[in-house]
C-alpha cells in the first residue's frame, strides 16, 4: 500500500438529495471514513433532510422516471413510461433495499447509528429546515444540531480536511 | 515476503503487518501485535478476536455491523475496544488479512 504523505484527517459530507442511492452514497462514504478513524461530519440539506427526518427516513425512494441508468432485472433498459405507473416506484425501491440488505448494508436509521456510534456527527441545514417547515423534534434523535452554512464551515476547517458533496 | 517475530515465534506478514497465515496465530502473538497498536488485550477483546477469526475461517465477509450483531459487543463498544479503525485493527491483531469490505 502506498503511504500518503498527508493522510486524510477529517471529512465533511454534504447530502443534498433524498433518493435512496444519493443518501446511501453519502452514508457509505461517511461510515467508511469513521471506520478508518477519520473525523466525520455529515450535513443534510434540501431533499437530503428526508434521510434524517423521522417521518421519511424509512421510506426513501429511487426515481423510476428520468433515471437513465435504471435497468430491468436482467439488464434491459427500464422504460420511462413504466415508471409512471402506480406502485412501480415503490416496487423498484423495495428491490433496491433488498439488494442492499443482501450485502449487509443496513437501513438508513441503523446506518446513521453506526456512524454516530463510531463518533461521526450528523447535522441538519437551518435554511432547508425553515423552507420545509421542519423542527428539531421532527429529526432523527441522533442529529447533533441544526446549523447555518457559516456554522457548518466553522466545523469544516483544519489541515488534511475535505468536503464531499453528494 | 516479510517476517516478524512475536513472542518468540517468527511469522510471515505482508508489508502492512497483517499475518499471511492465520494458522500461525496464537494468543501470545495477539498480545504482542496489540502492544504495537498501544492496546492491552482483555477477555472482551479476545471474544471479539475469536468471533472474527471464526467468521474469516468460514469465508464470510467481515463487517462492523456483523461484529455489532455478534452479541459480544455493540458497534459503539467495538470502537471503544479497538479505537480508531476497529475493523482493521482487530483483523491485524486476530492474524487475518485486512478486511476487504466497505461497510
Amino acid at each position: 500500500m502506498a503511504k500518503e504523505e498527508y493522510p486524510l484527517k477529517k471529512v465533511c459530507i454534504i447530502c443534498a438529495k433524498g433518493a435512496i442511492e444519493d443518501v446511501y452514497a453519502a452514508l457509505v462514504m461517511a461510515n467508511g471514513a469513521v471506520m478508518e478513524g477519520i473525523e466525520t461530519k455529515m450535513f443534510f440539506t434540501f431533499f437530503g433532510l428526508d434521510a434524517i427526518t423521522k417521518k421519511t427516513m424509512k421510506s426513501l425512494k429511487t426515481a423510476t422516471v428520468g433515471n437513465p441508468a435504471l435497468r430491468m432485472p436482467g439488464g434491459l433498459p427500464f422504460p420511462t413510461l413504466l415508471g409512471i405507473l402506480p406502485g412501480v416506484e415503490a416496487g423498484v425501491s423495495a428491490m433496491m433495499k433488498s439488494g442492499m440488505a443482501k450485502i449487509d448494508i443496513p437501513p438508513v436509521d441503523e446506518f446513521l447509528e453506526m456512524i454516530t456510534a463510531g463518533g461521526g456527527e450528523i447535522y441538519a441545514c437551518k435554511l432547508a429546515m425553515d423552507m420545509f417547515k421542519l423542527k428539531k423534534e421532527d429529526l432523527w434523535d441522533g442529529v447533533s444540531g441544526v446549523l447555518t452554512v457559516g456554522e457548518f464551515y466553522e466545523r469544516a476547517g483544519g489541515p488534511q480536511s475535505q468536503i464531499i458533496f453528494v | 515476503m516479510a517476517q516478524k517475530t512475536y513472542a518468540g515465534v517468527t511469522v510471515d506478514v505482508n508489508e502492512e503487518g497483517y499475518l499471511l497465515n492465520p494458522s500461525q496465530w496464537t494468543k501470545e502473538i495477539a498480545v504482542e501485535i496489540a502492544k504495537e497498536e498501544n492496546l492491552e488485550l482483555t477477555d472482551q477483546h479476545f471474544k471479539v478476536l475469536d468471533f472474527i477469526r471464526e467468521k474469516h475461517a468460514k469465508g464470510e465477509t467481515l463487517t462492523i455491523r456483523s461484529v455489532g450483531n455478534s452479541g459480544i459487543t455493540d458497534i459503539k463498544g467495538f470502537y471503544q475496544l479497538f479505537p480508531g479503525a476497529p475493523m482493521k485493527k482487530a483483523a491485524k491483531i486476530a492474524g487475518i488479512p485486512k478486511p476487504a469490505s466497505c461497510v
